[in-house]
């Protein structure tokens, strides 16, 4: 994998995806009066015909995404993460259980988005998605990486829930790596044989500087960018599992829930074997920077580091 | 367009009976807000409606969207009347692998365009279908039924509100203003009030009838079908359980099914 650079946050990737996606004329997009920080305004102000505006009414544009998809529309339809959960039964009962490929983008997600405090900051939106059949739910690390994995969703056979955050993150991707990324795999950022840090979002990075620190310390780890939360790619879990013996898993988000909670599912049932979680520990955000909240709530290289040293003493007492 | 009335009114009387019948088979189901709707219902699937018979997918079919998809009852009624659907499917209502689902569902029902159960949406599925006609330049009209107590759910006011702004003169939706919800009368639970004034305050075209009297069903369901200034509602003014007499206006009857003797009794009275 090739060296980081500074770029966009993954919510440009998505308004780039979807300027990339309007080729084919079923796309459209659904708006609730934040295009501008979902990054959808691209879109709509290049194809205003194909973009409906609802105002601040996240229900209502569920459903009506529901029924364009019902008429043979593909549609993407955004808001603030937090604001999509407000619209979940809709969601459920309305695209979901209805089979219709709505693909819905949460921006601003998790404690990352910052000063605007604990009401905008969503950390159960990966959980929540995942336990809807049929739904994709996809969190990109990165700008590129955002950018091509939603122009893959127009060709999924499920509706989608992506998550993208309001904040600029060093680049994980190269544009020709990020080319290869396919939605449920996840993708091996560096390979070590001792433990395995499977992330995703914005903890991506971090995780990675956590993997250089420890190098130093003669721990080597495999980073993994787990940027399909569902369906989980397993196969890579088992390849990890049997090599490394240990997990640690990052996310931005509940560790309730989320990207933790569905490799320790696997874990239980698949391949018992010691897992360290860092995420939000069961609380709420406060306003602030996202660096200040990402210390204050544990979430830090320092904090993965300390996670991989005590995953390694519990494999150790294992063996 | 003129219509006979009197084969409407035959035809409304059949499903009365398959729906008493088929909630009878299940021994649950909602027969109260199957038959305030069903004459209305009847007149749009023969007079308004837009769709193939042999092909009930077919692409530019008006579309159905039934939101108080516990009157499923009713729709069943129709599809086999119309032979979509057979006799043994509608006995068969609620059991398990039935086409025939509590609620009216598209992934189970050929003819269906909705999946219902969750009271307060399917106006904005119909907002969604109706721009992406106008997307397409198709002339294919929307049609929304719900119910007045569904008027309760917010959702219904978004929708509204969104498909006045956006001019969606091919949305129609029917209000089945029978005037009882799930525990009692619409007035004990929470009066909504003048609904077709709420609309019209929202920007739509309104209509008022008597949603048992066939002639101004089928006039009405024209205007809507015709008038192209903008979305268009029609308040049903209805009788909840109408047709049978001890469910006529009976809040108990919103979502039970008749015990024998009551079905017995049922049935002779619809003949
Ligand atoms: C969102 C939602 N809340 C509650 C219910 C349960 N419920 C089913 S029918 C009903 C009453 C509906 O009343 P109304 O809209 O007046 O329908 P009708 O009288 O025509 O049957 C309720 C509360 C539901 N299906 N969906």
């Amino acid at each position: 994998m090739s060296g980081i650079s500074t770029g966009g946050a993954s919510r440009d990737g998505y308004g780039k995806g979807l300027l990339r996606l309007a080729e084919d004329s079923r796309v459209v997009v659904l708006e609730a009066d934040l295009g501008k920080s979902t990054k959808s305004h691209h879109f709509r102000e290049k194809f205003p015909d194909r973009t409906v505006s609802l105002g601040i009414a996240e229900q209502n544009m569920m459903i009506v995404a529901a029924g364009m998809a019902s008429s043979g529309k593909i549609p993407y339809a955004s808001t603030f993460a937090i604001f999509t959960e407000r619209a979940f039964e809709q969601i459920r009962n309305g695209i979901a259980r209805a089979g219709l490929n709505v693909h819905i983008c949460g921006s601003h997600g998790g404690i990352h988005t910052g000063s605007d405090g604990s009401s905008a900051q969503s950390i159960e939106d990966l959980g929540i998605y995942r336990t809807i059949p049929n739904m994709t739910v996809i969190h990109p690390c990165d700008d590129l990486s955002a950018e091509e994995l939603t122009v893959l969703t127009k060709d999924l056979n499920t509706p989608s829930y992506m998550r993208t955050v309001r904040n600029k993150v060093p680049r994980i991707y190269t544009p020709d790596d990020a080319k290869k990324l396919k939605i449920g795999k996840g993708s091996l950022i560096r390979e070590g044989s001792d433990t395995a840090i499977i992330a995703c979002g914005i903890m991506v990075g971090i995780a990675h500087e956590a993997s250089k620190i420890l190098q130093a310390d003669g721990i080597f780890a495999s980073v993994v960018d787990m940027h399909t939360i569902k369906p989980l790619d397993n196969e890579l879990l088992r390849e990890l599992a049997e090599i490394c013996g240990c997990f640690v898993t990052a996310e931005d988000h509940s560790i309730i829930g989320g990207l933790g909670s569905a490799v320790s599912e696997w874990a239980s049932e698949e391949f018992p074997l010691p897992i360290e979680k860092i995420g939000v520990k069961d609380r709420f955000g406060e306003s602030g920077e996202s660096n200040e909240l990402l210390e204050q709530m544990d979430m830090m290289e320092d904090n993965i580091v300390q996670a991989v040293k005590k995953v390694l003493r519990r494999k150790k007492m294992q063996s | 367009m003129s219509y006979q009335i009197e084969p409407l009114a035959i035809m409304a009387k059949e499903c009365r009976k398959d729906i008493i019948e088929m909630i009878y088979s299940a021994k649950s189901g909602h027969p109260g807000g199957s038959l305030s709707a069903i004459d209305v219902l009847v007149g749009l699937y023969q007079t308004a409606l837009n769709y193939r018979l042999e092909d009930m997918n077919w692409r530019d079919r008006d579309r159905f969207i039934m939101s108080k998809g516990h009157a499923s009852p009713a729709i069943y009624s129709i599809l086999h009347q119309l032979d979509i659907i057979s006799k043994e499917d509608i006995l068969s209502f609620r059991r398990l692998g039935s086409v025939c689902q509590g609620h009216v569902d598209m992934k189970w029902t050929d003819g269906v365009d909705f999946s219902a159960g969750s009271l307060g949406m399917g106006l904005s599925f119909g907002l969604g279908c109706a721009l992406a006609a106008k997307m397409d330049k198709s002339k294919r009209k929307i049609w929304v039924m719900i119910g007045d107590g569904e008027t309760q759910e917010g959702q219904i006011w978004e929708a509204a509100m969104a498909a006045s702004y956006h001019s969606t003169e091919n949305l129609n939706i029917i209000v089945d203003r029978n005037r009882i919800q799930n525990d009692d009368f619409v007035g004990n639970q929470m009066e909504i009030g003048n609904i077709g004034k709420k609309f019209e305050s929202f920007g739509w075209n309104i209509r008022e009838i008597d949603g048992h009297n066939m002639e101004e069903i089928v006039d009405a369901l024209d205007w809507a079908k015709n008038d192209n200034s903008g979305p268009s509602a029609i308040i049903a003014q209805t009788i909840k359980g109408k047709g049978v007499s001890f469910m006529e206006n009976n809040p108990s009857f919103h979502g039970k099914s008749p015990t024998d003797e009551e079905f017995k009794l049922a049935m002779e009275e619809l003949g």
